[in-house]
């Protein structure tokens, strides 16, 4: 795998001397990872903390008639043994809804399951004790009587008179619908020369983190204060959040967030162990923490995809894509996850669905149905691969049927890159993308013209490759359209405070979140360019809701374009206060003069005038010496959100080279690339690797990871053995490469990168598998993952 | 993800493990853990003790012996997967364990884990027992009446039950050493690498002439046991590879990887890999 080089940026408005702007600079926080002294959850231990267990149901939809707990409060430890009844005192429930997804409707849900539990996992009673072990043992010692109910599990019959209702208050099992007719997409499919039509599925699959779940609670009696150390992604969503619910103020409320060990959206939503964990705290006013393990993270943490989307696409003798059509349904377990809901990822497939393409005629349906399985809510690149596998499967199938070759279909689709600005036919606007650039660095990068001639010559000597591609848009820089609008009480501005210490050293706060992304690094480089000193000379808070500015954390590929952008005009703002102290001390003019690695030069010559520690001693302790009525402000801050557009979108293109193993069905992935346009890029090492990241989180959709359920509702295959994440030794080379197209709505030009490789990949490599196997006149595959069994089925050999 | 309360020893002989085998019942001995570990993090097995015979002298050796024809490579019940991996001996003497042990599991597991514990666990899926089978070999155990030898067509004999005694330990593995005449296949397919095996075939013969004797083929991943298709090999013998795929009667059930039918179809295909294995050598 090749890292790309430490290349300057581009870009001149950014180009102050001694710029991290564009340049590969090790993360600050590097070495305290790789000495094993980050600091997560788990390695906070406080004084009287205790542990809590969680008896989790084992089936998929019962009625609890009974729960005796007296044998587990007898067992060894144990400080507490709670209900679901007896903590639903202690903290209100929630319901996932947003007001802008019309008609979105869920149930109430408890911390811990009363009267009923849902989905087999959910909790039905809780063992605080001062071990875990001994939480474990208890809770082995708790008798409940169960009456089984019927489980709706398949979503296709979720809807129908016979199926039983879930919640019963709701009438039926729909969560959500949205229906969207553009155009005139019957006249569009009348006057096409062909009309391709195919079912997709997605999967179910969740985000496994290297982390899992983990909270402490710390209740103090004595100042009426929550203190809660997180593994999150939103320290201040969820301070409201606990506040909320535990009806106290938000200022009574304190979340911290030191490392995290990944999330890719499994850690932004609230989970009703993590919320019950916070209850007993309160309850029983000491620390308790949790730490989701393995085997209970597979039936906890949030699933997504599990798309069914029947789709049809027109097109033209000529290629001219004349219309897209798509039917999506989907199970989200039996609630809508709070407060982001479960609603939003069908509402992004019907967004996103054709989106790199200038076609004016689209008519979508998105139907969102409960069932009895773990719940559904957002994971890395929310919709995004499933509305481009069903776009681009559709587009190389369209390709296919007129025998066209499927760059050249897209050339002649994709939205002009001198169109802009422009707006997809479901209403989605677009500033600047460049899908005819980063066409043509792809087709270059990747020598196609050479793989063609390859794989025809290997065909003859029956080894069967496939080349794939897939355009794709990425929502990134969510403005308040995305949550703010529905009523949800998630910021999407944040906030940097930069101050300057007294030895000239400078100190960020920042409302973004550290997940091992990366993000300090690129906050670190924002302030340290626009400020003007060596990256050696910041340090970067993150993570705690007491000290740093109110932000939304990290999610939807913000944490750069928005939390960076904040940064660096926090740093500028900090500039032009120290060049005051200077022009104060120096007599000199602020405007002649700047702040360049680490000192106060002359503007024009770059010589040298005073250094910050100097400026700083004066400034700090002797500020008796500076002009009467001159205060010097060392602490400057600055937010940012996003108003000009509801999204900064980015585009870009991957593709796939493979082989399938036509005797076995084993799909080896030889070669991948993406090239991609996130705007300016601030540390082309980090898009990198979260391009990389994320197309193997794809790869892992697409051919390996599902969450299999019986139709009883039982996970099948809830452990590291049975669900197989993506693997090192599976997984090709991943070359990048860059188009650059900033977004004007800030200054630093940066979008968000954090999600295009997951979007993408597993379109791509669908693609490449149908591409490999046409000429064996195998059925195309459309239902991920594909197994090998599934690749046997469609060349007849099973 | 905590074990239920267990007790622990760990006794310095291999006569002290079998008495407090004899005490404890339910007790379970504890070699490089790494598939008891996992069962008893998960309450999938609780039992009262755990016998840790890693203090026991004298079990942790690879050798060649002297024996029958060849001589005899004896692999002791604590010799770790990385040893075997890294033996000299192994790779000389015994081509087919050396071709397994980079497919089972990973590094991390392969330092720990030991070629005794794989053997005694008798995972249906797992390489080592289907190696043992292919290549004839021996499983020398020890319990309150001394020692025995079992040979490897009586050991496996149900689901992770082996012939193995209450009160047995298993103290070596014995295998035939290779010579110029022999001939061995090794191929298996898993999702991904150091993933239990969706089907695997472990394969030895003797060259004879052009063509092939003595074929024996173990099968992994497709029953209860590691599995011979007795026809199968009768067929490869008379070099017909066609027929030693259609004699197949393997009836694997359908698991979280694959169903019955896939891992029947991956089966004939692993015999004409591995049937192209044991022809191409050369001595």
């Amino acid at each position: 795998m090749k890292i790309t080089a430490d290349t300057p940026s581009a870009l001149t408005a950014l180009d102050r001397p001694n710029s991290y702007i564009g340049r590969a600079v090790p993360r600050p926080n590097l070495q305290r990872l790789m000495q094993g002294r980050g600091q997560y959850v788990s390695d906070v231990t406080l004084p009287r903390m205790t542990h809590v267990a969680f008896l989790r149901s084992p089936h998929a939809h019962a009625r609890i008639v009974s729960i005796n707990t007296e044998a587990a409060k007898k067992s060894p430890g144990v400080v507490a043994v709670v209900t679901g009844a007896e903590l639903a005192k202690v903290m209100t429930p929630w319901v996932g809804v947003l007001t802008h997804l019309k008609g979105i409707k869920s149930a109430p849900q408890y911390p811990i399951a009363v009267d009923r539990a849902c989905w087999q996992g959910e909790a039905v009673c809780a063992v605080v004790a001062r071990t875990r072990a001994q939480a474990e043992d208890a809770c082995e010692l708790i008798d409940i009587v169960y009456e089984e109910l019927p489980a709706v599990t398949d979503p296709e019959t979720a809807l129908d008179p016979a199926t039983p209702v879930i919640h019963e208050a709701l009438d039926d099992n729909l969560c959500f619908e949205r229906k969207l007719d553009v155009g005139d997409v019957d006249k569009a499919f009348a006057n096409s020369d062909a009309v391709v039509e195919a079912t997709f599925v997605c999967g179910r699959h969740t985000g496994v983190c290297t982390e899992g779940r983990a909270i402490i609670a710390d209740w103090n009696a004595s100042e009426q204060r929550m203190t809660v150390y997180q593994a999150t992604q939103a320290p201040h969503m969820m301070q409201d959040l606990f506040a909320k619910h535990l009806d106290i103020e938000a200022g009574q409320v304190r979340v911290l967030t030191k490392d995290v060990g990944g999330s890719f959206g499994i850690k932004v939503h609230t989970y009703a162990d993590e919320m019950a964990t916070v209850a007993l705290s309160k309850l029983l006013k000491r620390p308790v923490k949790f730490v989701a393990d393995r085997i209970e993270s597979f039936v906890t943490d949030i699933h997504a995809r599990d798309h069914r989307i029947k789709g049809k696409i027109g097109v033209t003798k000529d290629g001219v894509i004349t219309a897209f059509e798509i039917d999506d349904l989907t199970g989200i377990g039996p609630y809508s996850v709070y407060p982001r809901t479960s609603g939003i990822e069908a509402n992004q497939v019907v967004n996103l669905t054709g989106g790199p393409y200038n076609c004016p005629n689209y008519r979508a349906q998105a139907r969102v149905v409960f069932q009895n399985k773990n719940v559904m809510c957002q994971y890395r690149a929310v919709g995004h691969p499933i509305a481009v596998a069903v776009t681009e499967g559709l587009v190389e199938l369209a390709a296919a049927k007129i025998g066209m070759d499927p760059l050249e279909i897209r050339r002649r689709n994709l939205f002009a890159d001198d169109s802009y600005p422009a707006q997809t036919a479901s209403g989605l606007k677009l500033e600047l993308l460049s899908h005819h650039a980063a066409l043509a660095q792809l087709d270059t990068m990747i020598n196609y013209a050479g793989l063609r001639t390859e794989q025809k010559a290997l065909r003859e000597k029956g080894i069967y490759r496939g080349i794939g591609f897939a355009s794709f848009i990425e929502v990134t820089n969510p403005s308040a359209a995305f949550y703010g609008v529905g009523g949800a009480r998630i910021t999407s501005q944040d906030g940097a405070t930069v101050k300057l210490d007294a030895q000239g050293a400078i100190t960020i706060h920042s409302g973004v979140t550290e997940q091992g992304q990366g993000a300090e690094a690129v906050l670190a480089q924002c302030v340290a360019s626009s400020f003007g000193v060596s990256m050696d000379r910041v340090r970067v808070v993150t993570g705690d809701t007491d000290n740093t500015p109110y932000g939304g954390g990290t999610w939807a590929s913000r944490a750069a374009g928005i939390g960076g952008e904040a940064a660096w005009q926090a740093g500028k703002a900090l500039r032009g206060n120290v060049l005051a102290v200077a022009g104060a001390m120096l007599q000199a003019k602020p405007d002649e003069l700047d702040i360049r690695d680490g000192l106060v030069v002359d503007k024009v010559t770059g010589a040298e005038r005073l250094t910050l520690a100097e400026l700083a001693r004066v400034a700090y302790f002797r500020p008796d010496t500076l002009p009467p009525g001159f205060q010097a402000e060392l602490m400057a801050t600055r937010h940012y959100v996003p108003r000009a557009w509801p999204f900064a979108f980015t585009n870009g293109i991957q593709a796939s080279y493979l082989e399938v193993d036509t005797d076995t069905g084993f799909v080896k992935l030889l070669r991948h690339w993406c090239v991609e346009d996130c705007g300016t890029i601030i540390n082309p090492q980090l898009v990198n690797e979260q391009i990389r990241g994320g197309v193997v989180q794809g790869i892992g959709a697409v051919l390996f990871e599902q969450c299999l359920y019986d139709e009883r509702g039982q996970m099948l295959n809830g452990n590291m053995a049975d669900y197989l994440v993506p693997m090192a030794v599976e997984m090709p080379d991943i070359d990048c490469g860059h188009v650059v197209s900033p977004t004007a709505d800030s200054e630093l030009g940066a979008k968000g990168a954090g999600e295009a490789g997951t979007a993408g990949a597993p379109a791509c490599i669908m693609n490449a598998i149908n591409d490999a196997l046409r000429p064996l006149g195998a059925t195309p595959l459309t239902d991920m993952p594909f197994t090998p069994g599934k690749i046997l089925k469609a060349l007849g050999k099973v | 993800m905590k074990p239920a309360p267990f007790a622990y020893k760990k006794p310095r002989t291999l006569d002290e493990a079998i008495a407090l085998l004899g005490e404890n019942p339910d007790a379970r001995i504890l070699a490089g853990g790494q598939s008891l570990m996992a069962t008893l993090n998960m309450r999938l097995s609780a039992p009262s003790l755990l016998i840790d015979i890693n203090g026991i002298e004298g079990l942790g050796e690879i050798a060649l012996k002297d024996g029958a024809q060849n001589g005899v490579i004896e692999i002791g019940a604590l010799a770790r997967h990385v040893q075997a991996e890294r033996s000299e001996t192994i790779a000389t003497h015994a081509p087919l364990i050396a071709c397994a042990m980079p497919t089972i599991a990973h590094p991390a597991i392969r330092t720990r884990g030991t070629l005794g514990g794989s053997i005694a666990f008798a995972d249906p899926a797992a390489e080592l027992p289907a190696c043992l089978l292919a290549l004839d070999g021996e499983v020398d155990a020890q319990g309150p009446k001394g020692k025995r030898t079992i040979k490897a067509g009586d050991y496996f004999q149900g689901l992770y039950e082996t012939a193995l005694g209450p009160q047995e330990i298993l103290t070596a593995i014995r295998l035939p050493a290779a010579n110029k005449d022999t001939r061995v296949g090794f191929a298996e397919l898993a999702r991904r690498h150091g993933d239990y095996a969706i089907v695997g075939l472990a394969a030895s013969a003797r060259a004879d002439g052009k063509g092939l004797k003595d074929v024996r083929l173990a099968y992994f991943g497709v029953g209860a046991t590691p599995l011979r298709p007795l026809k199968s090999e009768a067929a490869l013998s008379r070099g017909d590879i066609d027929a030693a795929v259609a004699a197949l009667d393997l009836d694997p059930h359908d698991d979280i990887q694959a169903t019955a039918a896939v891992k029947k179809h991956l089966a004939g295909v692993l015999l004409r890999r591995v049937a192209a294995q044991l022809m191409e050598q050369r001595a």
